[in-house]
Parts: C-alpha cells; structure tokens; sequence
C-alpha cells in the first residue's frame, strides 16, 4: 500500500504512515465489529446450551443487541471511586483494551495481507500477550478495594503461569516451522500426507493443539478458568468497581483477546489461512474465509466450553499449569527438537 | 525522517521515565515509570536493528520481572515518610556510585573508539545475511555453549538454593490429594431413597 501512496506523490514517510494508518483501521474497525458480534454469538450459543433463548429482542433475531448495549454504557455515568487512584483506575481498561488489539498487527490474513510482516512475529505475540496482565493487575490496585485486589493477585499469577507453557508450546511450533514468521509458519503446515494442512494433523504437534487451546482459555480467563472473576468469591473481580465505557473497554478487550487465541490457535496449528485440504479447488476460496471459518469454530469451541464445564479450584488450576502442562510441554520441546535432529538435520553426527 | 523522529521520541521517554522512577513517591508508580523505561527501550533496540533484544527485552523484563515487581511493592505496606527518611543520609554514596558508572561509561566509550581493544569484534563477523536469531544463536550454541550451560545451571543453583532456604515442614496442612479426588464418584458421596412420608431421615 506504501506504493501506491507513493505514486500517488507523497513522500516516502508520508505515504508509509499514511498507508500504516489505514492498515491499523482495516484490522480495527473489523475486530470490534467481530467483537460485537461475537457478544451475541456468545450469548446466544450459551443460552442455547442453557435451553433459553438468548437475546431475541433488539433487531432481527437480536442481532442489534449489543450495538444497543454498547449504547447504553456509553450514555451512562463513569464512577470513580474517591479512594482510588485515579489515574491509574481510567488507564487500566485502556491498557486491556489497547493490548488486544495491538497483537493483531502480525497475524496473517492471506499471503502477504498482514500489517506488519516482521521476523520475529511469534515473539512480538509473546511480549503483547505478556502486556496483558498489566490492565487486569492495575485496575485491580488502583480500585482501592478488596474484591479487585483479590481477583488482581490471581489474575497475575495465573496469567505468568499459563505463558510459561505456551511459550514451550509455542518453540515446538517455531522449532517445526523454523521460523518466528507468522507467514513462514503457515505456509510450513502444506501438505501434511499430501492432502492436509495444518500442524494439528501432525501426530507430534497434535498434543500441543489441545494443550495450546486450554492454555488460551486460562490465559484469557475465560470459563472453566475464570477465577478473576469468580462471582460467588470476588463480587466481579478486578471491574467491581468500574461503570459506563471503563467497564465496556475491559468488556471489548477481553473478547478480542478470545478472538485473537482463536485466530491464534488457527494460525499456529490448524493452516490459518489455508483450506483445511490441500485440495486445488479449496485455493480459491479467500484465504481470509477460511481464516475466519477457523475462528469461528474455536470461538465455538471457547462458548461450548463456558457453557457447559464447572469452574477449576484455584489450586486446580495451579497444579494443571504448573504440574502437567509446563512438564508435559517441555518433554514436548525435547521431542520435537529430537525429531527434527534425526530427520531434517541429517541426524546424530 | 521518521527514524530520527522515533529516536528522540524513544530517547527522551526513556530518560524522562527513568527519572521518574527514582523520583516519584508511590512506589507503584515508579515500577509503572520503570515498565515505560523497558518499553522505550525496546524500541531503541528495534531502531537499532535488534529486533530479537527488543522483544526479549519486552518479554522477560516487563512481561516477567516487572510484573513480580508489581506484585511484590502492590502488597507492601509501605510508610512514605520512613522511605523519605534516609534520602540525606544516603546522597554522597548515590553520588558516588553515579560518578563511578558515569566514569565507567565514558572510560569504555573512550577506548571503544580509540580502537586497539576491539571490544565490538571480539565474535567474530557474522554473515550480514542472517536474521538476528539465527546469529545469536549460532554463536550462543556453538562457541559460547559452556559458557551457555554454565549460566543455566547458576540459574538452577539459585532456585534450589531459594526453595531449600524458605522451605519447611509445616505441621497441621491437609494437602489436596488430587489422585482421590478423581476417583470419587457420585455413589460415594450420595444414595437415592424412596422415604416414606412423615418419617426422618436415617444419616
């Protein structure tokens, strides 16, 4: 896109920052509608689960629902509390909300369709993702108040738990690949058995798939692992004591983060932007269709779970991380760099 | 252009974060002060072409150490004024301490120029070609493998050493055994009855 601003006749800078600007909103403005959207579908899959009927009253079918809702706290009053800081208390949901979009810039939506295609994709992932807890952890000490304290302390021990797995996770995918390049790392998953694509059909990388999509949901807090917000312990967690457009930014920038670990988990293990087959006709579909099929179906996945598994004990959800996945991950790690010492790099010498 | 814009900008978050660090009162907002340090400093490490630094950088220090940081001064119960206390008392040894690093600074950038030491070249080249991850660790796992190895198990001392030091066997803790809590079903726990009305239940 920088070309073309730059045919156009604007100077090199210009045309980049220009072209940056407008790729930021081409990424944005999409992923807070999905977000949007994703609320009702939420909504309306757990209440299917639930046998009730879920929004139905805003628009065809509810569709409208959380437009109306994001009008709602919009013309609603923000309260800060007098003891909190204050500060501190409106910059945390800006930090959520801010950290879940900005991971988006290196995620891939078709060959070369990216913001940002640098080398060290997986990484720059990796250090936004660990920003996140910062939002969860601020707003819970600048709130001045117990509940949030609480649900602040968890959050941020459970947050650095499940990154150290999905950073061991995340090497045996990098180590199959050979590179820290979102792209390089879809295009490596062609082809598996000739006519499959995506790492998740590797027998080796299959365990890491379902290890990487439970972490997700501990990393984002989300059902069974909610324990941030455990309403029958901590009133609502760290957004106790926020209202209005602060309560929605936390609200918005936690569904992002959940599409982002979907999109995430369909970059890294199930083909991204590839077809499911490595079947000619399937290329034609849009890569990005495809992309957001596989979103869609592990968000899916995310709501089946909500709906239907009780929340983890604490100390459950510690011993899951601590004690089985980060073990579990690292044998993986030496399995995968094994495997590949063997086979591709021409074995023990 | 936008280089020299986004040095400065850099630069200057960097030294004005980091004053504010050792100069504002609330020890939390001096960690949040030092996380904005890291960051900045992150983007001087990519305006450098380091792009593999400047993500560890953001990684280990503000997605780790700052945050146990946090979580440490967050749950301290800390007296202001006792903290202001020793500010006089300890200003001629901070002044001396920043005039050793700042003759050490200009010590090393003066014979780095000057030449006959090397210190950049020491490594060895490394083929322009490569990304830096590949380079780092190339030579990481080649030539500085002991030296690599060595660092690791250091590493593994300390936490041994920090685990035996603060461990110890406390009497009256009824530890979840999760290998029972598995196996137990629900006729363990619960039987149906047909109970007659009227009448209590047999427990």
């Amino acid at each position: 896109m920088t070309a073309f601003f730059q045919e156009l006749g604007l100077p090199f800078e210009g045309a980049w920052l220009l072209s940056t600007i407008i790729g930021i909103l081409l990424i944005a403005l999409p992923v807070m509608l999905a977000v949007a959207m994703i609320i009702y579908a939420d909504r309306k899959i757990w209440a299917a689960m639930a046998l009730r009927r879920g929004p139905n009253v805003v628009g065809p079918f509810g569709l409208l629902q959380s437009f109306a809702d994001g009008l709602k706290v919009f013309l609603q009053e923000t309260i800060v509390p007098s003891a909190a800081n204050k500060t501190l208390f409106l910059i945390a949901p800006i930090i959520t909300f801010t950290v879940a979009l900005m991971a988006w810039a290196v995620v891939p939506f078709q060959v070369g369709v990216v913001l940002a295609d640098i080398n060290v994709g997986l990484l720059y992932i990796l250090a936004i993702s660990s920003l996140g807890v910062y939002g969860v952890v601020l707003s819970g000490w600048a709130s001045n108040s117990k509940y949030p304290f609480y649900s602040a302390i968890r959050a941020s021990a459970q947050m650095i738990s499940y990154e150290v797995s999905i950073g061991f996770i995340l090497i045996c995918v990098v180590l199959w690949a050979g590179s820290f390049n979102l792209t390089a790392i879809v295009e490596s998953q062609k082809g598996y058995y000739g006519f499959l694509n995506g790492n998740g059909f590797n027998p080796l990388l299959f365990p890491m798939a379902i290890m990487f999509l439970i972490s997700a949901m501990a990393e984002t807090a989300r059902a069974p692992f909610d324990l941030t917000e455990a309403e029958s312990e901590l009133v609502a967690g760290y957004q106790t004591e926020y209202s209005s457009m602060a309560f929605a930014l936390f609200w918005l920038g936690e569904y992002a983060n959940v599409i982002l670990m979907c999109a995430l988990n369909a970059v890294l293990f199930w083909g991204g932007y590839l077809p499911p087959f490595d079947w000619a006709p399937l290329y034609y579909v849009p890569g990005i269709l495809w992309l957001f099929a596989k979103i869609l179906f592990f968000f899916f996945v995310f709501s089946w779970v909500k709906a239907t598994v009780p929340r983890y004990r604490y100390d459950q959800l510690m011993r899951l991380g601590w004690k089985i996945f980060l073990p579990t991950s690292l044998l993986f790690v030496f399995l995968v760099s094994g495997f590949l010492m063997l086979t591709r790099y021409g074995g023990a010498q | 252009m936008i280089h020299v814009i986004a040095f400065y900008l850099f630069a200057t978050l960097v030294v004005c974060s980091g004053a504010l660090t050792i100069l504002s009162r609330n020890p939390v907002h001096s960690v949040l002060w030092l996380i904005l340090a890291f960051f900045n400093a992150a983007g001087l490490m990519i305006l450098l072409g380091a792009e593999f630094i400047a993500m560890l950088l953001v990684i280990v220090y503000v997605g780790a150490v700052a945050v146990l940081f946090l979580f440490v001064v967050m749950m301290l119960d800390i007296d202001f004024a006792e903290l202001r206390a020793g500010f006089v008392s300890y200003l001629p040894f901070g002044l001396l301490i920043a005039l050793v690093l700042l003759a050490e600074i200009v010590l090393g950038i003066g014979l780095w120029s000057a030449g006959p030491i090397e210190l950049a070249q020491r490594a060895g080249p490394v083929n322009p070609e490569l990304s830096n991850i590949q380079a780092i660790g190339g030579l990481l796992y080649t030539r500085y493998i002991f030296l690599f190895e060595a660092a690791g198990i250091v590493l593994l001392v300390a936490m041994i050493g920090a685990i035996v030091l603060t461990h110890r066997a406390r009497g009256g803790v009824r530890p979840q055994n999760i290998a029972r809590q598995n196996q137990r079903r629900p006729q363990d726990a619960t039987r149906n009855i047909n109970q007659p009305v009227g009448q209590g239940v047999e427990l």
